[in-house]
């Protein structure tokens, strides 16, 4: 049975250590083990559309190959380029907050702001894209209803959707649909980090960070990491698996 | 006579630490949330029992002389949503847990107790929600909002409800990161993992179930409500979609939420049943370990919903076997527990009765578990009203049960008062009649075939009226004994004698500070040199000194 | 006759078996309920509290017990696992030379289609001691095709053949029911099996006749949705594949892979033609998605079956230990044969 027995405060506490925890060691212990518990719930989120994927990849390789290669590989290489760089930056930006360097803390945190900006904004773009080729699943938008325009062979115009031999249209909807739940929830993240940024950098801009006090830094810098690497997933399986069966191989 | 280990009853709790509504609404205090929970609950308890009764009243003729089929519909419907979603996943978790595993592992609050408060509020905002959908035009998909029906027949309000579960799942998630965090950063200095209360233990499990089944399910009802606003086509056939997809990625959540519903109120019982025969559990390890053994399997087995789904015979045969290994450590937690009682000191207090109780309707519940597990049985009563008593001896005879025995438990503790004895053991046994009445025939009724959500049934069938009437007669009995608790209880807030820190002697930690706890739980952080569940033994003469040196509470 | 039993009448060659699976693990669930009850009923007498201050000697526990307890429960329940599986697989395994009749499930009625020709509604005539094959399929959400009094269950799914068979051992009238929830009149999706001796049931079938035949009705739609310009006049091929003798055998698609042509094949190859393709055919045929109804697609599906005389090979090649005709289950003359009550 606990005898009643005073647990001594040996140092004076930090500003930033919470009254219900014993001490910034245990305050940093705690939030980095509940960013990584809550990663591993996404990865179950995320989870559920990559089992969709797989399911109907497997029913239907033709229509996936397809749709797959009407993407934009070189839009889709330049996104996942922009995101590992802004890995890179935002590791440095945790390394500079560890070792007390509060300037090039925030020139990292800004770069990699402006590279989550770039990797949207690209997305955006190939999103106009996917509306100007009418290939946005379902009524989903209104008045643009899914009716891409099938190519007929020969034809090389790249906003046609070009079948290869057993695809049909309704089947590369089925892509368009996991393609759109699975980058939109991506890209709803990307804006979800691109706030925490915010926060981060202001707290770094007002000098709240110290080598002793950076667990906000390096526990958003893990969320960071996180998307990227669900990126780093998505873009083989969406525009690269079947690249080698373009044009009706 | 001075007091030996508690110590003295501060001025401040953390009930009258602070007052007006904003102090509450506003709380950090893990109890204080404990309490916000405690009363939505009781709200959404009460909802789904009104839709319980409802259903049980129908069902009395077999003609649907009561109401008419689509309401019908949306009443079981509704029950099933509220109880499951609203009542039954945080019942245990959110309140008990809550309020309870920071102090049995020493710790002043959660580690995140702004979380904890915005897991309330996500938990209200997702019940607003499905209230205002009910109240709208309800929905009659049945809470498994199978498709093709929820996504594309049903004219109720299928978005409204799927948004408000999403919106709810959240709070689990959250509350589950805030336990697992918690249990693995802030046991105070001593408290090691093989001493930490099973209670403890088992919420460690369901938290791993709540962060890695929730979300699956958040996912597969946005897809649902995505279909009904877009019809895409995914889980529609004619569209090259699955509908089985769908119940694949439902039970993968579904399943598990059942032990996440009832392996906290195995918490409850380890924890009851330790302390009312004043002995250690038999095999702790094996329990801690069994809690663990059930969350991991139990995200194996999900494919015995889907025995009779056009599902392959091999895929059937393998969830067939996958589901009769959960029954293995769900087994042994009984033996063990039974075991327990061996050469015990055993108490006849109120919340040992329901411990009891829920050993005996647990073991019922377990074994006609295995009637579904095996292949040829489950063809014919899958979909029959022996699922329905079967889960409900789990959810009700299990957790209800315990949920209630818990709640008398930490009375003491929670309020600061005593309910009245004699009461509690009465309607306990009110209970544990009405309830076996309720459902104990309902198992008959469905090998003989009768299918759930019907509205109505053959007339020529007498026998199946007979058992439908004896099922309502139990519901009412059952209706009773729940209500004897909520009056008893609320008047002992303000009436019941008051309570000492430690009414049962028993050495679990939380029961090493005042009743009602103060905001920080502990006077001083504890240090734990013993295991848990440790009554001194009598060759320690000293120790067994400390007990007798208080009075029991009951002379 | 309904018995005051709680149990309902048992009148499949596979019912008597599971209700002996049933009953088995009753046994055991009994014994075990009886046995905890007992046991801890025991302990709470014998080990009241007697006196406020006792304190009891700790027991840490035993691994001895502990493996005893979880051994034993498991070799019990390996024993359900392997009956179930066994019975479970009598159950699935598609039915030889069985009567086939064609179910359509809708929102909220049941249609059947016998081979001969006769359709009926929310009822279904079938012979005593002859296997019936249940060929299923839904226009909206799924149902299921639940007989109590035969111990069987399938859901009807749309987008697919799912089957069932059962072979009666008693005349009567039996209850049916739909089992999964398919919206507001489920609970009024139930209908009536009536089992007649088969003389019976042939006067029934001739009272009856004079109706189209799925496969005729098939052959008509062969026609009329243009099928014989590719496939041929007489199913000898052309364009497309031939149909003559397709069903039931091995077909080598245009991958190399190779598919038992099944009515779950010859189903996809109507709505979705460019799925599976034959090898040496091109991508040419359309898809009659949406152009032909369930009940439509089942009748041409039975006339390709009608021009094949072998069945589709079987995954397990063992014939059913319960296929053999029950003798117990002698008809008797004064059986009852009038339609159904209501």
């Amino acid at each position: 049975m606990p005898e009643g027995l005073a647990a001594t405060h040996e140092h004076a506490s930090h500003p930033a250590l919470r009254h219900h925890l014993e001490n910034m060691e245990q305050q940093r212990e705690a939030g980095t083990l509940g960013m990584w518990v809550f990663l591993v719930t996404e990865i179950m989120f995320f989870g559920g559309m990559f089992l969709a994927y797989t399911l109907f990849r497997y029913e239907y390789p033709a229509a996936f190959v397809s749709a797959s290669n009407h993407l934009d590989i070189k839009l889709g290489a330049l996104t996942t380029g922009v995101l590992i760089v802004s890995s890179f930056t935002m590791a440095m930006a945790v390394y500079s907050t560890q070792i007390g360097r509060q300037k090039a803390t925030i020139i990292c945190l800004i770069l990699t702001m402006i590279l989550g900006a770039t990797f949207l904004g690209v997305k955006a773009i190939e999103y106009h894209d996917k509306y100007n080729d009418q290939l946005i699943p379902g009524q989903l938008i209104p008045w643009r209803p899914f009716n891409p325009e099938v190519a007929k062979p020969g034809d090389t115009d790249p906003h046609k959707l070009h079948l290869i031999e057993g695809a049909t249209t309704q089947n590369v909807q089925l892509f368009y649909w996991i393609y759109f739940a699975m980058t939109g929830m991506h890209a709803l993240h990307m804006i979800i980090g691109l706030g925490i940024m915010t926060v981060i950098l202001i707290m770094a801009w007002r000098g709240k960070f110290s080598p002793e006090y950076h667990a906000p830094v390096e526990i958003s810098g893990l969320y960071w990491h996180f998307v990227d690497i669900i990126w780093i997933f998505l873009f083989p399986l969406l525009y690269l698996l079947g690249r080698h069966l373009e044009h009706g191989g | 006579m001075e007091e030996f280990v508690i110590p003295k009853q501060p001025g401040s709790n953390y009930l009258n630490a602070e007052y007006g509504l904003k102090s509450w609404l506003l709380t950090k205090d893990h109890k204080r949330i404990a309490l916000l929970y405690l009363g939505a609950i009781t709200f959404f308890f009460f909802i789904g029992s009104l839709y319980a009764m409802m259903i049980r009243l129908e069902l009395l003729t077999p003609q649907g002389d009561l109401m008419q089929s689509s309401t019908y519909n949306k009443t079981f419907t509704q029950h099933g949503i509220v109880m499951v979603f609203f009542f039954l996943i945080p019942a245990i978790p959110a309140t008990l847990g809550n309020f309870l595993i920071p102090m049995m592992i020493g710790a002043k609050d959660l580690a995140f107790p702004r979380i904890n408060l915005l897991s309330w509020y996500i938990y209200m905002a997702g019940g607003i929600i499905t209230i205002y959908a009910l109240l709208a035009g309800g929905v009659d998909t049945g809470w498994t909002f199978y498709v093709p029906y929820s996504t594309t027949f049903s004219n109720s309000y299928v978005i409204a409800t799927g948004v408000g579960i999403f919106i709810n799942g959240f709070s689990s998630i959250l509350t589950g990161l805030n336990f697992i965090v918690t249990i693995h950063t802030m046991r105070a200095p001593g408290m090691t993992w093989f001493r930490m209360p099973l209670f403890v233990w088992s919420h460690y499990a369901t938290s791993l179930i709540m962060i890695l089944g929730t979300p699956v399910v958040a996912i597969t009802i946005l897809l649902v409500a995505l279909e009904r606003l877009a019809h895409i086509g995914i889980f529609d056939p004619a569209a090259g979609g699955d509908p089985v997809l769908f119940q694949h990625l439902f039970w993968f959540y579904s399943h598990p939420a059942v032990y996440i519903m009832v392996l906290p109120a195995m918490g409850v019982v380890s924890e009851l049943i330790a302390n009312f025969s004043r002995k250690n559990i038999f095999g702790y390890k094996f329990v801690a370990f069994s809690s663990l053994a059930i969350a991991v399997l139990g995200f194996l087995v999900w494919g015995h919903h889907l025995f009779v789904a056009s599902q392959s015979v091999y895929a059937g045969m393998i969830f067939s076997f996958l589901s009769f290994t959960v029954a293995i450590p769900s087994a042994v937690k009984v033996f063990n527990w039974t075991a327990t009682l061996h050469k015990a000191s055993i108490s006849y207090d109120t919340p040992m009765l329901y411990g009891l109780g829920f050993i005996g309707l647990f073991t019922i519940g377990g074994l006609t578990g295995m009637f579904l597990a095996t292949l040829a049985v489950d063809v014919h009563v899958s979909d029959t009203y022996f699922v329905v008593a079967h889960f409900h001896y789990i959810m009700v005879g299990g957790t209800l049960l315990a949920y209630l025995g818990g709640l008398r438990y930490w009375w003491p503790k929670i309020s600061g008062r005593m309910y009245p004895e004699g009461w509690g053991r009465f309607s306990a046994l009110v209970v544990f009649v009405g309830f076996n009445l309720t459902f104990a025939p309902q198992f008959l009724l469905g090998y003989m075939g009768m299918p759930r959500r019907y509205h109505t049934y053959p007339v020529e069938l007498v026998s199946w009226q007979v058992l439908h009437v004896l099922s309502t007669a139990g519901a009412s009995i059952l209706g009773v004994g729940l209500m004897i608790p909520l009056i008893y209880l609320v008047w002992s807030m303000r009436y019941g004698r008051i309570a000492e820190a430690n009414p049962w002697h028993l050495p679990g930690l939380e029961w090493q500070t005042p009743s009602p706890p103060p905001t920080e739980n502990f006077l001083t952080t504890p240090i734990v040199t013993h295991e848990a569940y440790e009554f001194a033994p009598p060759e320690h003469k000293e120790v067994v000194g400390k007990f007798e040196r208080q009075q029991p509470a009951e002379s | 006759m309904q018995s005051w039993l709680p149990i309902p009448e048992s009148a499949s060659t596979l019912s008597g078996e599971v209700d002996a699976l049933y009953y088995y693990i009753w046994g055991v669930t009994v014994f075990f309920t009886l046995l905890i009850s007992a046991v801890v009923i025991f302990f709470v007498i014998r080990y009241r509290r007697r006196n406020p201050f006792e304190i009891p000697r700790p027991i840490e526990g035993s691994t001895k017990l502990e493996t005893l307890w979880s051994v034993i429960p498991l070799l019990i329940v390996i024993t359900f696992f392997a009956w179930g599986a066994k019975l479970y697989f009598a159950q699935y395994r598609p039915a030889q030379n069985a009567i086939e009749v064609y179910v359509v499930g809708k929102q909220w009625m049941w249609k059947f289609q016998h081979a001969t020709g006769q359709r009926e509604i929310n009822e279904l005539h079938v012979p005593v001691n002859r296997k019936v094959k249940l060929i299923m399929t839904t226009e909206g959400v799924i149902h299921d095709v639940f007989v109590p009094a035969f111990r069987i269950k399938a859901d009807v799914v749309p987008g697919k053949y799912t089957t069932e068979w059962f072979e009666a051992t008693k005349p009567g009238t039996y209850n049916f029911f739909c089992a999964e929830y398919c919206g507001m009149n489920h609970s009024g999706m139930r209908g009536y099996v009536v089992v007649m001796e088969p003389t019976e049931y042939e006067n029934w079938l001739s009272g009856n006749a004079g109706q189209t035949s799925p496969a005729a009705a098939g052959r008509n739609l062969y026609e009329s949705l243009g099928c014989v310009s590719c496939h041929g006049a007489n199913a000898e091929g052309g364009r497309g594949p031939a149909l003559l003798g397709v069903y039931g055998s091995k077909v080598v698609l245009n991958n190399n892979a190779s598919v038992t042509a099944d009515e779950g094949y010859l189903r996809e190859s109507v709505l979705n033609p460019q799925a599976k393709l034959v090898t040496g055919f091109g991508p040419i045929m359309p898809s009659f998605q949406g152009q032909i109804s369930e009940e439509q697609l089942l009748q041409v599906v039975a006339y390709i079956k009608s021009l094949s005389t072998s069945k589709p090979e079987q995954a397990t090649a063992k014939p059913a230990p319960s296929a053999t005709p029950s003798a117990g289950a002698k008809p008797s003359p004064t059986a009852k044969t009038s339609s159904s009550p209501k």
